[in-house]
């Protein structure tokens, strides 16, 4: 029985990975079912003369990669690529910078929680959307008050994250520590900080997916601005108010390519940051 | 071969049980994940007779649970046979048992239904099998949770008492099917020395009313003893049966059973059988780590 | 058995309430509040009604804004006492309430089937994880175009953000539940459909719950752009209105008001998920395992 072994342990690898491509194939055909199915209600009313609800207003895939092929070769579509990029680095980086010092902080100390988590809480149910118009009066550039608002979107995230973390390692560890004549200092150094790491991280990528999405609609709002201008969602929204439906649909996909992009990006850090643990 | 006799035991338990046999014969199986080939039990064969108390010890990754899943239908087997009263659960052309509830298992870190209390969980088995109303079943339930014991905490969620409570009430839910057999994987592991104690008491004590074939899995020999009319000690992995101890033991059993002679020579025997097997077992980890 | 005289029933909602505001009033924590709300309102006014400090004038100041508020006679033509006030939180409210019953209704059944069958998982999954990374924004003009009326997209928008956010966490519910309390349910006779109605529902629902309530959030936080963007009634659009016209007292009205609703609806979400997980609330407040 024992020599039978080695036999099988070759045929059922091979059984195990195809077992393991089921999946990805049955991906595959998902996307491609979709976007047929885009494409023939899009196309519905050129071919058949009758025009389908809501998908038929939408261009068909195919007009999007042709028109996604001429778009990519103007510099005015990269720059706006650059200038959203730039915005979300800028907001999100503050936004790091600012909120694990301050959740940290509330973590650590409960007079500083106390006095602070409050106000924190009344406004955190704002949506950042909400901020626009205050934030274009405020601040003297259309730019700065994107950036702020972008700022606000990952601030709360990164924050809260930050906070429940903190709270939640094991107070043992603290207190092992501390029997063994560790200092204040060393306790949020060696303890705090790498505990909360992963918390930062999950807040940091949650963060960075709020960040995309209030870049947008900034840049959407302030119409381009004056001196801030461009950027993914003015792209959008103009290519919307020329009437270039397709050219609005690359927009969307550029966006969440970006979007995805810095993501990963976020979790290859994590991968990086902290070789010990699986995220996500 | 390591067939046990099933009529060497029949001692003391057999008089009244006339269902819950369970025959393994030569079951092997390999695990595969990903290619890799893991034998976690070899040509393994083991004769349970009705209503017997069988306890299965061995060292830690040896197969039991695999042994346990198998008869319950979790996992399938590779070759081999098990039959429970003569029908074939699992075996040629059949790899995989049903999962039924004449095989109820009782599971290490318990699997009470946390959002049903205590009464829902117990009278969820005839509920789901339709063979009680709802009213009927919950009146039952109430009754042999009294009967446990457990009157007063019937309404409770299983969150809400302690862990030994929770674990009689998951042997009441496994008893109100009145299954043939009941499996239970190291169900009192977790558990102090004095909780254990009222654990093994009142098993027993359900025992006798029921005698229901009870296969057990532990790591506590002294506990293998005290419940077991049979100790089978299983070999490293690939798990086969290397030893059999018979605990010929008057029951009822109580407490001070625990410091009799009788009871010392046979954890004696048994504990060098095992002893040697946790040898060979860590010995070999050491060669699978150099 | 002596366990049977320590079940004796637990405090009731009510006491277990007042006990616990009692509990907390012993300690430092809401004089800390009220000391951290102070002092934010404080420097707020300091900066912008006292020194008339250069960029924080441009905002109306804390005074300013409460007088207008509770004021019978707003000078901006809005207050608590106006009916167009009442008239965009009710429109908000309603919208956010048919938007999240939708996506709620929508997104809890597929996550529960995507949680419990690999192959409808397979076929589903990769192409809400193809739509998820698309900004809710980014589906304005899409969406204008697609329903082409005032209150269709407003709706789809709301409704697409929260839809993402329960479905993913409906289906991740399913997957945390132990494998035991399936194995428990099949030996003990279930079939395919008990398993479903008495494991994977109530197993996921602490999931789904966290998922409503960020749900919900985002559903305002979709709702905000869709009706700045577009609307004619709602607070996003009494925030953009404003601005637009200059009135910036009602539009920080607008947005504490925004706050305050958002708040209080996840409140709402929050009763419920402890009024339908009855178990967890029992067992925590125990300290049970
Ligand atoms: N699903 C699985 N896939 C691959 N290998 C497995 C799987 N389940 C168990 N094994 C391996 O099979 C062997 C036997 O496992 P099993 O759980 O039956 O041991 P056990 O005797 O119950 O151990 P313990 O006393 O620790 O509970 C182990 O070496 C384990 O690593
Ligand atoms: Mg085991």
């Amino acid at each position: 029985m024992a020599q039978a072994t080695p036999n099988t342990q070759k045929s059922k690898s091979r059984i195990g990975k195809l077992v393991s491509n089921v999946t990805f194939w049955r991906g595959v055909v998902a996307i491609l079912v979709f976007l047929a199915l885009w494409e023939i209600g899009a196309q519905w009313k050129g071919w058949f003369g009758y025009m389908m609800p809501f998908v038929g207003k939408v261009a068909p895939p195919t007009d999007v990669i042709a028109i996604w092929m001429e778009v990519g070769q103007q510099p005015g579509y990269w720059l706006s690529w650059w200038l959203s990029s730039v915005r979300v680095f800028v907001g999100f980086l503050a936004a790091m910078i600012i909120g694990i010092p301050f959740g940290l902080a509330m973590a650590v100390n409960k007079y500083f929680r106390g006095i602070f988590f409050p106000p924190f809480e009344i406004l955190r149910p704002i949506p950042p959307l909400a901020w626009v118009p205050a934030s274009i009066i405020f601040w003297p550039t259309t730019e700065m008050s994107i950036m702020f608002i972008t700022f606000l979107g990952a601030f709360y995230t990164i924050v809260i994250n930050v906070l429940g973390g903190a709270r939640s390692i094991d107070v043992q560890y603290l207190r092992a520590a501390q029997s063994m004549g560790a200092s204040q200092w060393d306790l949020f150094y060696k303890i705090i900080l790498p505990g909360t790491l992963p918390s930062i991280f999950v807040g940091a990528a949650v963060g960075m997916g709020i960040t995309w999405e209030v870049v947008l609609a900034g840049e959407m709002m302030s119409g381009g601005g004056q001196q801030g201008g461009g950027g993914l969602g003015f792209f959008i929204w103009g290519s919307y108010m020329g009437g270039v439906m397709d050219q609005v649909i690359v927009g969307m996909i550029s966006i969440g390519v970006a979007g995805y992009i810095s993501s990963s990006l976020i979790r290859y850090l994590g991968h990086v940051c902290m070789p010990w643990r699986r995220m996500f | 071969m390591n067939t046990a006799s099933a009529q060497a035991n029949s001692t003391s338990s057999a008089d009244a049980a006339t269902k819950g046999a369970i025959s393994i014969r030569n079951v092997t199986k390999i695990y595969d994940p990903d290619g890799v080939n893991v034998l976690a039990v070899e040509d393994c064969s083991i004769e349970i007779a009705p209503g017997e108390v069988c306890m299965i010890v061995g060292p830690s990754g040896c197969g039991k649970t695999t042994l346990l899943n198998a008869i319950a239908g979790f996992h399938s087997i590779t070759s081999g046979q098990i039959d429970l009263d003569g029908e074939m659960l699992c075996g040629p052309g059949k790899p995989l048992a049903d999962q039924g509830a004449d095989r109820v298992v009782v599971f290490q870190n318990g699997a009470l239904f946390p959002w049903k209390t205590l009464a829902d969980n117990v009278a969820y088995g005839p509920i789901v099998q339709g063979t009680m109303t709802k009213a009927e079943a919950y009146g039952k339930a109430v009754d042999m949770l009294a009967e446990a014991g457990l009157s007063g905490v019937a309404g409770k969620y299983p969150g809400e008492v302690s862990s030994g409570m929770a674990r009689r009430a998951e042997i009441v839910r496994a008893l109100i099917n009145d299954p043939k057999v009941l499996l239970l994987d190291e169900p009192y592991r977790a558990m102090d020395a004095l909780t254990k104690s009222i654990m093994h008491e009142s098993l027993l004590e359900v025992y006798d009313r029921t005698k229901v074939t009870i296969f057990f899995i532990t790591h506590d020999l002294e506990e293998a003893i005290f419940l077991g009319d049979r100790v089978i000690v299983m070999t490293t992995r690939p798990a086969r049966t290397k030893k059999i101890v018979d605990v010929k033991i008057e029951r009822p059993r109580d407490y001070r059973l625990l410091s009799s002679e009788e009871f010392r020579v046979l954890v004696e025997e048994t504990k060098g059988a095992v002893h040697e097997e946790a040898v060979k077992a860590f010995e070999a980890g050491e060669r699978e780590l150099a | 058995m002596s366990d049977r005289d320590v079940a004796t029933q637990g405090p009731s909602g009510l006491s277990l309430f007042l006990y616990k505001t009692k509990k907390s009033f012993g300690t430092p924590m809401p004089y800390l509040a009220f000391v951290g709300i102070g002092l934010w309102l404080f420097t707020y006014w300091l900066l912008n009604e006292q020194l008339k400090i250069s960029p924080f004038n441009k905002i109306p100041g804390p005074a300013e804004v409460l007088t207008e508020w509770f004021s019978q006679d707003p000078i901006w033509g809005t207050s608590l006492f106006t009916e167009d006030y009442w008239q965009n939180i009710k429109a908000s409210c309603l919208r956010i309430l048919i938007a999240f019953s939708l996506a709620t209704g929508l997104g809890v059944p597929l996550g529960l089937f995507m949680g419990w069958s690999k192959k409808f998982k397979d076929y589903t999954f990769p192409v809400l994880e193809l739509l998820r990374p698309i900004p809710i924004l980014a589906w304005v003009p899409l969406s204008i175009v697609m329903f082409q009326s005032f209150e269709a997209p407003i709706l789809f928008l709301a409704t697409l953000a929260s839809f993402f956010v329960t479905t993913l966490n409906t289906m991740l519910g399913v997957q945390s539940i132990d494998e035991s309390y399936f194995r428990a349910a099949g030996c003990l006779g279930s079939k395919r459909r008990h398993v479903f109605i008495h494991v994977v529902l109530p197993g996921s629902l602490p999931f789904v719950f966290t998922g409503l309530q960020i749900s919900i959030g985002v559903a305002w936080f979709s709702l905000v752009a869709a009706e700045m963007i577009s609307g004619e009634f709602g607070l996003g659009y009494m925030i953009n209105a404003s601005y637009m016209v200059n009135k910036y007292v009602t539009m920080v009205m607008a947005m504490l008001t925004l706050g305050f609703v958002g708040w209080i609806t996840s409140a709402m979400v929050r009763a419920a998920g402890s009024q339908m997980m009855q178990w967890r609330e029992k067992a925590l407040g125990q300290g049970g395992a």
